[in-house]
């Protein structure tokens, strides 16, 4: 499915949404989008792409379907993940996928570096957690896919309310630079990047290797 | 003496300015590019309204999508030529250099840039692609960045960063024969984790790593990513420096004296400060192979695959997944383990000493019954210069196939991939689900002449006997 709600702009101060949980440790970029999927010259079309074969793997199995699949996750936006999330390929296309396909903010226990990154890059937070609390909300989205969480970027703080499961909060971590970045609207580098032209002219006479070796 | 690492003197180098988030702007001394990660970069730069910053500082090649059967124009995929036509078209409108099919210079991108010079001790070189880390091993700071930062370098010739902690593997004694850079790096993930380097630049050091040549510094630090550090690098050194000398890109006359006493200047001083160190032996090491879905589930040829018991708690649902996935019982030993397919090539290992430690296990052998192997040289250079001193031949006698260049079945984007349950012996990096293009399909990593000893035996097989032999 892919989402019709608007792409991240400016800060990113707090998301609402219901949750979606996907269990395991070290799940890569080639189970997030699988390779096939990046012969194209667009983001467009990549929400189809997201867990694709994982989907397809639990979509007759006793264990499935897939939670991207569930009716009850259909309009979720927040991915709770466990360790390593997103290791393996820089494809940026990892994060676009769950992006068109609605995610709007992860919480797991760690995430790979590259993804961190690019998700940043998109204005989508990656908050980290104790173990505990990670299988606090995915037992909480288990048992009421309905529940709604809310995340507050300024305080670090997710909130569960559910009827059924009664209302938690919980304390989340994200690095200060990246925490920054989102919540004053700064996570848009390109705009940045272009406003040290001195500078980077500056940096690039010093180099050694772009004046014949002569400044070493 | 300073205390400083040759990650802390070439960061401070590249310096441009702080950000208002916080970060570090980088400037990018050296940018590759290829057609999978670029088309929506120079759409958002259009979309922008920008141009490239420095042409000259990016360079293209065309790898991952390339078929190594036949690469004539156009190519049978249509997706797979729009992304080669959107490439050709995009350096053409912004005077990037292209190393095209057929030029003698085209090939993966990780294997190109070192080979014409391009990449150089303390350059930062950023590439949307996360084996970046490669071009680490000549001393330079080198990472995998997403499609948005590939606009950033595009736009600016630099990125918003953090500075990494740097970890120190520090590896003493020698690789016994039989044993390559592969299995060091493998034993390394396997010990210390996927995700034990992340947040880390791996600096690897000590005897072990001094007596490496150029290709075997890249294997290990292509595959630093794999242990979750984003870049890994090795001091330069007289072998660094042997390597680049007369390189189409290196610098010449005057200029080659004083960057050898620039990069001699670059190596993390004897009282560099380290954030961590961890020691190996090399001496120790057998070949290593992997039996599980990721690249830190490796074991010695001589081993069996780890019980849940002989599994930390915590790795314990992975190995259980692995078991289940791979079909490969806890307790039996994974040599003799049957194989239906052997890969040879990829960025990790798809160099001349590559193929030739491979052809040295292939040479006066044939590939056993009902398996398919084949060796996709790693650029045109490599594929010329290999068919220079006949490996070529000596593969195609041992009924291995002979390939073009291309990043072929280490990742699944071209018409090379594994179809349902085969398992291959793969020289790539990734053993994960369905990396090789069967979403059921398996991947058993090990080094090429590993592959060449599965290939002519038909099962895993512990490669140093074959050499006695």
């Amino acid at each position: 499915m892919a989402s019709s709600a608007p792409f991240p702009s400016g800060p990113i101060r707090q998301h609402r949404g219901r949750g979606v949980a996907v269990v395991g440790a070290d799940i890569d970029t080639d189970r997030i989008i699988p390779a096939r999927f990046l012969k194209c010259v667009t983001f467009d079309d990549l929400a189809r792409g997201a867990f694709a074969d994982d989907r397809t793997e639990l979509a007759n199995a006793a264990a499935g379907p897939h939670p991207f699949d569930r009716d009850a996750h259909r309009e979720a936006s927040v991915l709770v993940v466990n360790s390593n999330f997103g290791c393996g390929s820089s494809r940026e296309h990892a994060p676009q996928a769950l992006m068109r396909w609605g995610i709007r903010a992860l919480i797991g226990e760690s995430f790979a570096e590259i993804f961190f990154g690019n998700c940043l890059a998109l204005g989508i937070p990656c908050l980290s957690a104790e173990p505990d609390t990670v299988r606090a909300l995915q037992e909480a989205i288990a048992a009421d896919p309905g529940a709604e969480l809310l995340l507050d970027l300024e305080a670090l703080e997710v909130e569960l309310e559910s009827e059924f499961v009664g209302a938690n909060r919980w304390r989340v971590h994200l690095d200060p630079g990246p925490h920054q970045m989102l919540v004053s609207g700064q996570w848009d580098a390109t705009g940045q990047l272009l406003a040290h032209d001195g500078d980077l002219r500056a940096t690039a006479a010093r180099l050694p290797y772009l004046a014949g070796f002569v400044a070493g | 003496m300073s205390a400083a690492t040759l990650y802390d003197k070439v960061w401070d180098l590249h310096r441009v300015a702080k950000l208002p988030g916080g970060s570090t702007q980088l400037f990018i001394g050296l940018h590759l590019i290829h057609e999978v990660t670029s088309p929506q970069a120079f759409a958002a730069l259009k979309d922008l309204g920008l141009t490239v910053r420095h042409p000259e500082r990016t360079v293209a090649t065309v790898d991952h999508i390339v078929p190594t059967t036949s690469q004539a124009r156009p190519f049978a995929d249509p997706l797979a030529e729009e992304m080669l036509a959107t490439l050709e078209a995009n350096c053409a409108e912004h005077a990037i250099t292209l190393h095209g099919i057929g030029s003698g210079r085209q090939g993966i991108v990780h294997v190109i840039a070192p080979e014409l010079g391009l990449t150089q001790p303390g350059m930062t070189v950023a590439c949307g692609d996360s084996h970046t880390s490669t071009h680490g091993a000549f001393g330079a700071i080198a990472f995998g960045i997403g499609t948005s930062q590939v606009r950033d370098v595009l736009a600016s010739q630099s990125l918003s960063m953090n500075k990494l902690k740097v970890r120190r593997i520090w590896v003493d004694g020698q690789l016994q024969p039989g044993v390559f850079a592969k299995d060091l790096v493998l034993h390394v993930i396997r010990t210390l984790g996927v995700k034990g380097g992340v947040g880390y630049a791996y600096e690897f050091a000590g005897p072990a790593i001094n007596a490496l040549s150029m290709d075997e510094r890249m294997t290990l630090c292509n595959m630093a990513i794999e242990g979750g550090a984003r870049c890994g690098y090795v001091n330069p050194d007289q072998t660094t420096f042997a390597y680049l000398q007369g390189r189409p890109t290196a610098p010449s006359g005057e200029a080659w004296e004083r960057a050898v006493a620039w990069w001699s200047s670059l190596a993390s001083g004897p009282d560099a400060v380290f954030d961590d160190e961890v020691r190996f032996d090399a001496a120790a090491l057998a070949p290593t192979v992997t039996w599980g879905i990721t690249p830190g589930q490796g074991i010695g040829v001589d081993e069996a695959v780890p019980t849940l018991e002989q599994t930390p708690l915590e790795e314990r649902p992975l190995a259980e997944e692995a078991y289940r996935y791979m079909d490969l019982q806890p307790g039996t030993s994974i040599a003799g383990t049957p194989v239906d397919v052997c890969f040879i090539g990829s960025c990790t290992n798809g160099r001349l000493s590559d193929l030739q430690a491979a052809a040295a296990v292939a040479r006066g052998r044939q590939v056993a019954p009902g398996i398919k192997a084949f060796v996709v040289p790693g650029s045109e250079q490599v594929a010329a210069a290999a068919e220079a001193e006949g490996l070529d031949q000596v593969f195609l006698a041992a009924g291995f196939e002979w390939r073009e260049p291309g990043c072929s079945m280490c990742l699944a984007m071209n018409p090379d991939r594994l179809e349902g349950r085969q398992i291959s012996a793969s020289s790539s990096n990734r053993n994960f689900k369905g990396r090789q293009g069967s979403a059921s399909g398996r991947t058993l990593l090990m080094s090429p002449a590993m592959v060449a000893a599965a290939a002519v035996t038909g099962c895993v097989t512990d490669v140093r006997e074959l050499l006695q032999a």
